[in-house]
């Protein structure tokens, strides 16, 4: 990225984010948002995140996967079962990240 | 002595926000290091975090450089991700009305899931403090300036280390949305939605600049919605606690 594509990058983010924590706050106590809205933004997190990491961890180079060779998918599959169980984010983070670097660099 | 001084409430922020800061500590180091992997400059790491200040949205904006995803792409994928904080400036709104824009601009610019969840219970208990927006903003300047604090190292970690680019950050990524998403799966609807955004975004992954994601999150959304209007009681859950802003 050039730096003008990167200021641009910036200030875009900066817009719509200031642009999402800004009006609401002014105006709520005038303004309800609308019930469909608040049931739709509180499924925001898992539909955003999870369509980011999935493609990722079972297409990584591009094309899909679905072996062992795999480190992302396995992995992360692990980090899925740890975290299920014990709901701890940080030590999920460090034994996904255990997991995958062992995968890529020791087999 | 006032115990709801404005000096008093400030640092009872700052200090009360403490635990959360712990939390975010490792986010702020991996995003500097992620971000000068994904060939972003040290100026725009920087930025990122001085003038956007919105931790997941940062994640994800530095893994899509590293995919190669186009600028408005990226910006309309904040926007998504950012969302989730129009619901916290609707519970927050009310406790702050009247102030004037020279407090409610520096606030809504520090609105985090961490200060939000510290100041909301401040701003709930009522114990006739005239000053609890002083605690609030005791809360985010100590949110801000440790985000700053932990890019800078996360820079100097992502620099100095070479070859990180082969030790796949981008899983860094992964598995941290991965800790945050699974805890929250806790009903069918929220289940549905992770799978079918997740699904749809792999079928759609040639879609030029990463717009697949966009679409497959939308169409999550949209059947969870659908589902749960179908149930008797809403099942709509709190954004993850203990997340990255």
């Amino acid at each position: 990225m050039s730096y003008w594509q990167e200021a641009l990058l910036i200030l875009g983010m900066m817009a719509v984010t200031f642009g999402v924590r800004y009006p609401v706050l002014a105006l709520s106590g005038r303004v309800r948002l609308p019930t469909w809205l608040v049931r739709a933004l509180g499924y925001v997190p898992v539909a955003v995140l999870s369509a980011i990491a999935v493609p990722i961890m079972l297409a990584p180079q591009g094309s899909i996967a679905l072996t062992m060779a795999n480190e992302y998918l396995v992995a992360g599959i692990v980090a899925i079962v740890f975290v299920a169980f014990t709901r701890h984010l940080l030590w999920t983070i460090v034994l996904g990240m255990a997991v995958f670097l062992a995968l890529r660099f020791l087999m | 002595m006032n115990s709801h001084s404005a000096a008093s409430e400030f640092w009872s922020g700052a200090r009360d926000t403490i635990p959360v800061i712990v939390g975010a500590i490792p986010f702020g180091i991996i995003f500097g290091a992620l971000a000068m992997n994904a060939g972003l400059s040290v100026v725009a790491t920087m930025g990122l975090s001085l003038i956007v200040f919105a931790g997941s949205s940062q994640f994800v904006a530095a893994g899509l450089v590293a995919q190669g995803a186009g600028i408005v792409v990226i910006i309309f994928t904040t926007f998504i991700v950012n969302l989730r904080h129009a619901l916290y400036s609707a519970s927050l709104g009310p406790y702050l009305s009247g102030k004037s824009q020279r407090w409610l601009m520096p606030l809504a610019f520090w609105l985090t899931d961490e200060t939000y969840a510290v100041v909301v219970q401040r701003y709930a208990r009522d114990d006739g403090s005239a000053n609890k927006h002083w605690y609030h903003l005791g809360s985010s300047v100590a949110m801000y300036s440790n985000w700053q604090l932990c890019t800078v190292i996360g820079i100097v970690a992502g620099t100095q280390l070479k070859g990180m680019a082969d030790w796949g950050l981008e899983f860094a990524m992964v598995v941290t949305f991965i800790g945050i998403v699974v805890p929250l799966l806790r009903s069918l609807p929220l289940v549905l939605c992770a799978v079918v955004a997740g699904g749809v975004s792999v079928f759609l992954r040639d879609w030029p600049n990463q717009s697949g994601l966009l679409v497959g999150s939308v169409v999550g959304i949209g059947i969870a919605m659908l589902l749960d209007n179908g149930s008797a009681k809403g099942s709509v859950k709190e954004p993850a606690k203990g997340a990255p802003s």
